[in-house]
């Protein structure tokens, strides 16, 4: 059953309302625009699309247009970051941070800058624009930097906590968020409390617990809901991939004994990286990965490239079967 | 015009040869590092450090001074240098360069050493930390300088940078290309020819200035021009011969990194001292 505590949407699986989290991205960069006088925005000649534009409109002064240039992109809100300021970076997840890696790990984690980078456009859900904008890397790029912070909200409303979350958090952060329109699942009131994981789905004995990061959350719920009784599992939102809440997703294995990970990402170095990272030295068991496996995108609808790489509902469904098979079988 | 005194460029040049020997010996001591570029920029940084920079060494932060960004790092000996004899630490911590522990990283860290402004080593992205800074601080009265080497003029980074700077009109920042004509592989106009790079700054909208750098009244001279420039970024083109200093390594790109040996390095101390005798007694 939907956890309660979560305050998720009631008509969730009915699927009536979407937005795409870079939507709350955008409204979150208005309202840091009215309460943080620091806050600065820098964009790569893609204001519309990563949705600083109303940011641009409102508060010119604070707007910074850096042109096609990523790696500028970066190193200026160092400068920024420097002086005093809190600079969010926009720009598609496959250029920044895909492109201006080294400048994010020396310019602004080594130095501890309170610098934003934020990455539109992640994941296969791209869409027609395919492999080259289809960002498969960018969690793994981002969690192995020391002192950054990876943030990766599961719809709209989520996305306007967590923009607000990076910027009252004093340091690096990375932030990615998708392109299409995914389903509604969290409300106004759903609890956001940076670096905890959030269980959004409950049952009495789980028999396996899912760790689901990103738009793919509702694919883990959906899911759950499709197996019913015939398997109890847990569902956790992972918004916050470093610091991981190992507390958290420890006991959530314990009591489960068996685990799904569920990202759009690439599987190593992604979610299911950390989570097995973790669980292979605090409590091991079995895990299925749901993620793209060591393979770039292509051209498609959203909706075909999630099942052509095996991320769709009935994949997590077959995942948690086969973990829950491997932990009876102890294999 | 001359701005400065004759006592007071004495005081410099002074200054600049104290930093020759100490970045010597900090080599010498670490065992590793570059040593032609640092000899080579010893009179720009007497010359900021005791002249041109608005600062308080005891309050490295303090919110009025100039910034300087240094963004060819590889070249940290000569502002470690400069640092410790304008009084920002103990000379003798001049010797930890390179070490465990030490505040003196091979490639400097904002964080580990009040005064340094940003982190530095990966090549071509100073002046972009610069630009970002100088944008922010476009209203405040200080100037942001920015020392870059020439061979990271083949950086992409700078360009963007510098393309950013000019079109932002940044007043306020002045940088400094070390133009001394050595990378690692070679001459810089055999590893991937620059020039004509005054006309591809000016090209930029940036007002350039040229200068030898090994000449402190020539570069204090040029700064105070540099600084009255307000609607353009503003580039020094400083010639100076890498290596200054210790004759026989004089423009060899051979000498960009750490020489031959330790023993090399003890007889290109030597040489040093011999020049500046009346400093020897300091060190010894």
């Amino acid at each position: 059953m939907l956890e309660p505590t979560a305050q998720l949407r009631s008509d969730l699986f009915e699927m009536k309302e979407q937005a795409p989290t870079r939507d709350g991205f955008g409204r979150a960069l208005l309202k840091l625009g009215e309460t943080h006088k620091n806050v600065v925005v820098l964009c790569a000649d893609l204001a519309e699309s990563t949705r600083t534009l109303p940011f641009k409109e409102k508060y010119p002064e604070r707007f910074v247009e850096v042109g096609v240039a990523e790696q500028n992109l970066v190193t200026l809100a160092a400068g920024f970051a420097a002086y005093g300021r809190v600079p969010f970076v926009a720009s598609y997840a496959a250029f920044s941070p895909g492109r201006n890696w080294e400048q994010i790990r020396t310019t602004t984690a080594l130095n501890q800058l309170p610098v934003k980078v934020c990455g539109m456009h992640a994941g296969v859900s791209v869409g027609p624009d395919g492999a080259t904008h289809q960002a498969l890397e960018d969690i793994a790029l981002m969690r192995v930097v020391p002192h950054m912070t990876v943030l990766s909200p599961c719809d709209e409303v989520e996305a306007y906590k967590a923009t607000l979350a990076a910027a009252a958090h004093d340091g690096p952060v990375y932030l990615r968020f998708g392109r299409e329109k995914t389903p509604l699942m969290t409300t106004a009131e759903t609890p956001f409390v940076f670096g905890k994981a959030q269980t959004v789905w409950t049952s009495e004995r789980p028999e396996v617990a899912i760790f689901a990061t990103g738009p793919l959350l509702y694919n883990a719920l959906a899911a759950a809901k499709e197996l019913g009784s015939s398997t109890a599992v847990s569902v956790t939102n992972i918004h916050t991939i470093k610091p991981l809440d190992r507390e958290a997703v420890v006991a959530l294995a314990r009591a489960a004994g068996a685990v799904v990970t569920v990202e759009e990402h690439q599987i190593a170095g992604g979610l299911g990286g950390a989570i097995a990272e973790l669980l292979a030295q605090e409590y091991p068991v079995p895990i299925e990965f749901v993620g793209v496996r060591d393979q770039f995108g292509q051209s498609g609808e959203p909706s075909e490239l999630i099942e052509h790489y095996g991320m769709g509902v009935l994949h997590v469904v077959a995942a948690i079967k086969k973990a829950q098979s491997r932990k009876l079988t102890r294999i | 015009m001359t701005t400065l005194t004759d006592n007071e460029a004495q005081m410099l040049e002074a200054k600049a040869q104290a930093i020759r020997e100490t970045i010597v010996e900090m080599l010498l001591a670490a065992g590793s590092g570059h040593i032609a570029s640092p000899l080579g920029l010893a009179d720009i940084y007497a010359a900021l450090y005791f002249h041109i920079l608005n600062q308080r060494p005891s309050e490295p932060e303090w919110q009025g001074r100039d910034r300087l960004f240094m963004s060819n790092g590889h070249t940290a000996p000569v502002r470690y240098a400069a640092m410790a004899h304008a009084g920002y630490f103990p000379l003798e911590e001049c010797l930890t360069l390179r070490k465990f522990g030490s505040r003196l990283q091979g490639h400097p860290e904002r964080l580990r050493l009040a005064g340094l402004e940003s982190t530095s080593g990966p090549l071509g992205e100073g002046l972009s930390q610069a630009a970002g800074y100088a944008y922010a601080a476009r209203t405040d009265p200080f100037h942001i300088f920015c020392i870059m080497g020439d061979g990271e003029q083949d950086e992409g980074n700078v360009w963007e940078a510098a393309m950013f700077a000019g079109a932002n009109h940044l007043g306020n920042l002045i940088a400094i290309i070390d133009r001394n004509h050595i990378q690692i592989d070679g001459t810089t106009e055999d590893v991937l020819p620059l020039e004509n790079l005054r006309a591809k700054y000016e090209a930029f909208n940036w007002q350039v200035f040229e200068v030898d750098g090994n000449n402190v009244r020539a570069f204090v001279d040029v700064v105070e021009q540099a600084k009255e420039v307000a609607d353009k970024p503003t580039l020094i083109l400083a010639h100076t011969i890498p290596g200054k200093g210790v004759p026989e390594i004089e423009r060899d790109y051979h000498y960009h990194g750490y020489p031959k040996s330790k023993e090399e390095t003890q007889t290109f101390l030597n040489e040093l001292r011999t020049m500046g005798g009346k400093i020897r007694s300091e060190h010894q």
